[in-house]
């Protein structure tokens, strides 16, 4: 069946608005984990979103609002817990170890469709119904109303947090305001990639984006924009492939944006290199 | 201001500990506009807690504190501060410029949006610090010393009264010392701004130096430079024989630490790193990094 067939159907035009939606919150906080190097935040709360989506699953089978209880409370935890980035690190490790087993452990106790559980690692973008395309509609817009109002905060404290305390920013509340919005993208982005390949949306993007400029809303602009395209378009591959895995292709072409822009660089240092030296002499 | 010509900075019998440990007692200190204050003393003497007091970020624990006749506040648009040099990532997604803006609103909630007058603004902060030639160039490909002028420009957006500078020259050489002190010192004199500057190294800022305020275990001496760096006066403040040389236009202050803090009924208290202790044996040393970097 071809392409245009199924982006007749409504179970595909469901699918690309939500992998759109995923991108975009996804793309907006990638540059501030990597300003912030809480790549393994977002890979800590991804990971014990799957447990969280165990327990919803096994509990009320309903996996989504699992994840997102189970990342919330992990970013309580981080953010409580881990004052420094270095202590930081160490308890996410901590707490996802033990976070993981416990998913397996829930997990032995389903006696469900083992799929679900498969889905929830590796994702399943077809099959959204018209009514948790309207759950990812509203957690997007809280994503992107958060994200508004900490923009400028967030980004003192990132760049600085020591003159940022000294001008009044508190560096340690907006910290813990953004990993709750980190969480929540990241059981998003979840819904489509699965728990073990969110950094791909919410990580690649962003190291790309920031390969090609330094101005901030060009990188947030870029970074929403290579999301979009490694989320729909791994999409689109996926349906016209029909048997791989539409997550598989959106890590692909995001990696491919990385590899792209990277080849871009070095082709533009070995040219330049005498003419960008000379203004920072 | 309800009075531009009174003193910026008021300190009266002020006490600050930290839970048994006195980090200074009955500080008093007037400072006028336009004055140009250093702030000397060995490691862990409460230089950098007093710029934290004025930022409103440590409370006293006795006396009175008013930066332009009102206490200390949080995120005080009259108090400008320009802290040590420290890299930035080198893919840090900022230009010089977006840096410079954070001075002004970086502060508040919200996003920020295209603005002329914050631009244009902007555009003059970094004009007045030389730095138009890269303040579009991303932040963490500059040099220590262009990040520094940033820095300057940066804690003049919001048009300070009140200028805290905690060891700006750190990590800069000659000519980056000279450049940004030369910057602040443009800066008072055209804006009345008063200056507090805490450094190790007296002698890059010693031409323009007003008074000194130099602290030691928790007491303090306040004075012209001539007043305060004399053998008498630091002998008796670090408890221990000091002498202050004068070689060639600079200044040397040179003591035996072992014998710093034996001296009885002195109100000295333990920290835990010994080393704290020493005095600055050699404040006009160059390029000299602090191990203990955190001053509290």
């Amino acid at each position: 069946m071809s392409l245009s067939y199924y982006l007749g159907q409504s179970f595909a035009q469901h699918a690309l608005i939500a992998a759109g939606l995923v991108a975009i919150t996804s793309g907006l906080i990638g540059p501030f984990v990597v300003t912030r190097g809480a790549a393994f935040a977002v890979h800590g709360t991804a990971e014990l979103a799957f447990t969280g989506a165990a327990a919803g699953l096994l509990v009320a089978n309903n996996p989504i609002a699992g994840a997102l209880i189970g990342s919330l409370v992990v970013a309580a935890a981080i953010g409580t817990l881990g004052g420094r980035a270095r202590e930081r690190d160490s308890v996410i490790g901590v707490v996802l170890a033990f976070g993981l087993g416990l998913g397996v452990l829930l997990l032995s106790y389903y006696h469900g469709f083992a799929t679900e559980a498969t889905n929830i690692l590796f994702g399943q973008i077809f099959g959204v119904s018209s009514g948790q395309v309207v759950l990812l509609v509203g957690i997007a817009l809280v994503v992107l109303a958060a994200m508004a109002v900490l923009y400028r905060p967030l980004l003192f404290a990132s760049v600085d947090s020591e003159v940022a305390d000294a001008r009044g920013v508190p560096t340690r509340l907006v910290g813990v305001l953004f990993l709750f919005v980190l969480a929540i993208t990241v059981t998003e982005a979840a819904q489509i990639v699965g728990t073990l390949l969110v950094l791909s949306l919410a990580i690649t993007p962003a190291a790309a984006a920031q390969r090609l400029s330094s101005r901030p809303a060009v990188v947030t602009a870029l970074s929403i924009t290579f999301a979009v395209i490694a989320a729909d378009g791994g999409l689109l591959a996926s349906l016209e492939s029909n048997t791989v895995k539409a997550s598989v292709f959106v890590t692909f072409i995001s990696f491919g944006i990385y590899v792209l822009v990277r080849l871009i660089n070095l082709g533009v240092r070995s040219r330049g290199t005498r003419r960008q030296s000379r203004p920072y002499a | 201001m309800a009075d531009d010509n009174g003193p910026r900075i008021h300190l009266d019998s002020a006490t600050l500990r930290f839970g048994a440990r006195t980090i200074w007692a009955d500080l008093t200190l007037d400072v006028a506009p336009g004055e140009f204050v250093a702030v000397l003393g060995p490691n862990g003497s409460g230089k950098t807690s007093l710029l934290k007091t004025l930022l409103g970020l440590a409370p006293l624990t006795s006396g009175t504190v008013e930066v332009c006749g009102r206490p200390p506040h949080k995120g005080s648009s009259v108090v400008g501060y320009i802290p040590q040099q420290k890299g930035f990532d080198r893919d840090i997604p900022l230009r010089g410029r977006d840096f410079v803006r954070l001075g002004l609103d970086g502060h508040r909630w919200g996003t920020p949006l295209p603005n002329k007058k914050v631009a244009a603004a902007v555009q003059h902060a970094i004009e007045s610090v030389g730095a138009a030639d890269y303040a579009d160039a991303p932040l963490g490909l500059l040099s220590g010393g262009e990040q520094q002028r940033l820095r300057v420009a940066q804690s003049l957006m919001g048009d300070p009264k009140v200028l805290l500078c905690d060891e700006p020259l750190l990590s800069l050489d000659l000519n980056h010392q000279q450049a940004v002190t030369a910057l602040i010192d443009a800066r008072r004199k055209q804006s009345q701004t008063s200056v507090l500057f805490v450094t190790h190294e007296v002698n890059p800022v010693l031409p323009l130096v007003d008074r000194i305020l130099y602290l030691v275990d928790g007491r303090w001496a306040i004075g012209t430079p001539d007043e305060v760096l004399t053998s008498e006066r630091l002998s008796d403040l670090y408890g221990t024989e000091i002498d202050v040389l004068h070689v060639r236009g600079r200044i040397i202050v040179v003591g035996g630490p072992e014998s710093a803090h034996a001296e009885p009924g002195a109100s000295h208290h333990h920290h835990p790193h010994d080393d704290d202790h020493e005095p600055d044996l050699v404040i006009g040393r160059r390029g000299r990094r602090s191990p203990h970097s955190s001053d509290h």
